[in-house]
């Protein structure tokens, strides 16, 4: 099958070209060690099926950027049968610095002249006839969003993929043309493939190229000692750069004729821009925009009706104020469906869609096999793995799917419309300080909502450091299935030690603060020590605004379904069977009720494990039945929704073994769902302090996440050195943090120790980046 | 009159003269366009004061006022210069 490479810049309508191409057939796969996708779908309409290759977008073929790198080595190493330059009409100088590069390589070239009807809407012109003579290949002008001139463009590629096409270079006319050429003819004399392209690339002293062309290389040295430019001087790569603008504007250029004569125009995109990145207004209207995301995909009280309602002293009725449900129990069906919408108050878009596809469709779905594998008549153990074990633990994971699509779905219409780069271009300063770029704000904050998303998002960073900084601190905001931790353990701290006064909400805001905190301090740590590096450019293209295209944004949403199904039913499957399996046998391998986890293989490994956590306030000091909080944050570690129904099992599993300070306790309280009581009946039990309760939400907050993102943070960190840093990075910062949120909390004096040796640590950590200290090799005179 | 793209004020204009910086900034700043000859505005600064916008080669580009030092310009004197900060 013939293979057609996409080329071109980023955002010039490269990836809607190849969705209009390639239609569903579209599939996402991973490049072997480097984070960036790779795409290939099947086009069907020639007169045989093509492969089509969707490279990643790039500005230049320069030795830089992994993006870049790549490009050029799919050319150079794989040759495609043909080259499909995507060309943004509207951007003409700059999209045609690229086609200059690619046409050096010996490769067939067809130019896809892209958003023409943009550059006519602005009633300015483009001679493709005249570009196709000027640059030797064909020109189709072509819309991919409207899906025209697309099997024009086809046909014209696969007939230039069945002849041989050489390279060819715009530097003809340059001083350096004479070199070039010489080098050009020694490669080939060495039998290298795409002598031109090497040569050019040679003479710009390209890292890549001299590695590879030792023997070619003093020639071009000797050659270089005698040259000098008046401008450039020697500075080889900036004469290449320049050369080709330089021909770009003189030769390419004046196909475009504009109907304004205004060098600078203004267009409705600046015009927009010019309130969203407001010197005054812009992060006021960033703050809204964001509160609003937030607001659409978790609230439920939607544009604060209720709240208002209440001011007006006429709150809004709930369902049990309707008689629409008694005893917990709504009346007839309709009132489930009417409950997924209101109750007291409107709940937003997001969290009806929750509420839709969790009470109403995987509830029912799980709820309807669970009925049919409770009566199959099949082993205790069976029923129990499959109803226990499988299906809720499917369900816990696929139940967080609506809110990840959506505020993905949000998130990609901030990046479609070309806002996003704009958050980037407003905070970069902020970001600067902790040495990251202002692109990296946008994954962190995704982390709120679910970290696999975030984490996929820093693919956007250009630079390697910046993504796995990034990376690692993204578990530290507090995503959604870690609030109900949070508020499970906040509400039996105020129910059982306050007496029932006190606002636990701030219990919960402080932990969100805490894993801001704790990310800023490891982001700095980080960049000065293990990732040090120059804090990354910012040069950045703006594109313009414009509406987010709907078949896009489904195709994104598609993309990240499919991808989140996948993982649901591979290690998370996996991971829960394995999990009940441990908690349900004991080491003799026989089949253990509920009640009888504290003799199952997993309660075992958890005691043994348990002194471990001294330090942090739920280890040994626990006595007996410590080994319940370790088991609940391992738990976590497979998924953080384990955590709370780990406190439902355990607290049920407590109050039937007969503990004496749970004796009255009432075993129908354990039917709230938020956990509370679980945890009480656990504190009850323990005797665990308020340190180490609030110790143990921090641990679980900053720990390893879970399976998800920990298969999404191998994936996207690619280095496995990097990958097995992380996570020892994240177990002992929260070890760390645990220890110090339960020490000062006990003993207030431990603060000092703790600011002397962080204090300690930051000097010397200054003084060693300083050179005026230096551990590894001590200097002697 | 000459001065480096970080000097400019808002609204201003000029062609690029020359551009220096360390080898990967420089190679970028040439391959978003900002080569010898290239006209250049200054749109805006970002909120905090930095990083700047600039039209090159009719798209907007932002950049850091320490990547803007590396490039030095000839004022275009009918540039509507000064629309103050």
């Amino acid at each position: 099958m013939k293979r057609f490479a996409l080329a071109g810049n980023p955002n010039c309508g490269k990836t809607t070209l190849f969705n209009s191409l390639t239609g569903s057939t579209a599939h996402v796969g991973n490049w072997p060690g480097v984070t960036v996708d790779k795409r290939d779908g099947v086009y069907k309409k020639c007169a045989e099926p093509v492969a089509i290759i969707d490279l990643p977008g790039i500005y230049s073929l320069s030795p830089y950027t992994p993006e870049e790198v790549i490009a050029r080595n799919y050319i150079l190493d794989e040759k495609p049968d043909c080259v499909i330059n995507i060309v943004d009409a509207t951007n003409l100088e700059r999209n045609l610095y690229l086609t200059t590069q690619i046409l050096e390589m010996d490769v067939p070239v067809v130019i896809a002249l892209n958003m023409m009807d943009a550059v006519e809407r602005q009633g300015d012109k483009i001679d493709a006839n005249e570009l196709e003579k000027r640059l030797g290949v064909p020109v189709v002008k072509i819309s991919a969003l409207k899906e025209q001139g697309l099997d024009n463009l086809m046909d014209k590629a696969f007939n230039e993929s069945q002849k041989e096409r050489r390279g060819s270079t715009v530097l003809k006319d340059t001083p350096l043309a004479h070199l070039i050429n010489d080098v050009r003819i020694a490669l080939a004399g060495q039998n290298v493939g795409n002598p031109l392209f090497h040569a050019i690339k040679l003479v710009e002293g390209d890292e890549i190229e001299v590695e590879m062309h030792k023997e070619t290389l003093p020639m071009v040295e000797e050659f270089k000692k005698t040259f000098a430019d008046e401008t450039f001087g020697n500075d080889f790569e900036a004469l290449v750069a320049d050369g080709r603008y330089k021909y770009i504007s003189k030769h390419f250029a004046p196909v475009l004729t504009r109907k304004s004569k205004e060098k600078f125009q203004t267009t409705r995109s600046d015009r927009a821009d010019k309130v969203l990145t407001n010197r005054w207004a812009g992060i006021p209207i960033f703050l809204v925009i964001l509160f609003l995301i937030f607001h659409l995909t978790f609230s439920e009280n939607f544009l604060f009706i209720g709240t208002f309602a209440e001011w007006a002293h006429n709150p809004l009725p709930t369902l049990e104020d309707l008689g629409l449900i008694v005893n917990g129990e709504p009346i007839n069906y309709g009132v489930r469906w009417l409950a997924t919408i209101y109750d007291g108050a409107i709940y937003s878009p997001g969290v009806i869609v929750n509420n839709i596809w969790n009470d109403m469709m995987v509830g029912e779905l799980f709820g309807w096999i669970g009925g049919l594998i409770e009566n199959s008549g099949m082993q205790p153990w069976a029923i129990g793995l499959i109803n226990n074990g499988i299906i809720e633990g499917l369900g816990a994971v696929l139940s967080f799917l609506p809110p990840i699509l959506t505020l993905f779905l949000f998130f990609s219409i901030l990046e479609d419309s070309g806002y996003m780069a704009r958050i980037a271009f407003i905070l970069d300063r902020m970001f600067r300080r902790f040495g990251l770029s202002g692109r990296s704000f946008l994954p962190m904050i995704m982390g709120f909502g679910c970290s696999v998303p975030a984490m996929i998002n820093t693919r956007t960073l250009a630079d390697d450091k910046e993504r796995t900084a990034t990376v690692r601190v993204i578990p530290f905001f507090s995503c959604g299935a870690k609030l109900p931790i949070l508020t499970a353990v906040a509400g039996a701290i105020i129910l059982r030690f306050a007496g029932g006064s006190g606002n636990a909400d701030l219990i919960t805001y402080s932990m969100y603060i805490l894993g801001i905190v704790v990310a800023i301090v490891s982001v700095l740590l980080m960049r000065a020590t293990t990732l040090k590096g120059e804090t990354p450019p910012f040069i950045m293209e703006l594109p313009a605004y414009h509406a987010p295209q709907f078949k896009n944004l489904m195709a994104h949403l598609w993309d990240k379904t499919k991808h989140f199904i996948k993982k649901a039913f591979t290690i998370i499957l996996a991971s829960t069977i394995v999990i009940w399996v441990l908690t349900h046998f004991g080491f003799d391998w026989t089949f253990l009720e509920d009640e009888a986890i504290n003799d199952s293989i997993l309660a075992g490994l958890c005691k043994f494990v348990q002194p471990l956590f001294t330090p942090l306030g739920f280890g040994s000091q626990l006595g007996t039945y410590g080994w319940v909080f370790v088991l609940a944050a391992v738990a976590g570690l497979i998924a953080k929704e384990n955590v709370i129904s780990t406190f439902a099992t355990l607290g049920a599993c407590l109050i039937a073994a007969n503990i004496p300070a749970l004796s009255g306790f009432d075993p129908a309280l354990l039917e709230d769902e938020s956990g509370i009581q679980a945890v009480i009946a656990m504190i009850a039990a323990t005797e665990i302090t308020v340190p180490g309760l609030i110790s143990f939400i921090a641990f679980n907050m900053t720990t390893i996440p879970c399976f998800a993102a920990v298969g999404t943070a191998k994936s996207e960190l690619g280095n496995k050195k990097r990958f097995n840093g992380t996570l020892v990075f994240w177990l002992v910062t929260s070890y760390l943090v645990g220890a110090i949120v339960y020490t000062i909390g006990s003993w207030w004096w431990t603060s000092f120790i703790w600011a002397a040796v962080i204090a300690g640590v930051t000097c010397l950590i200054v003084f060693y980046n300083k050179g005026k200290i230096n551990i590894k090799f001590p200097k002697r005179k | 009159m000459q001065k480096t793209l970080d000097k400019f004020a808002i609204g201003e204009q000029g062609v690029v003269k020359s551009v220096g910086g360390e080898g990967k900034i420089k190679r970028r700043l040439f391959d978003m366009g900002i080569t010898p000859g290239a006209q250049i505005m200054l749109r805006k600064r970002a909120p905090l004061g930095d990083p700047l916008e600039i039209t090159v080669r009719s798209y907007e580009l932002s950049l850091r006022i320490t990547e803007a030092q590396c490039v030095t310009l000839e004022v275009a004197t009918d540039s509507v210069g000064g629309q103050a900060e």
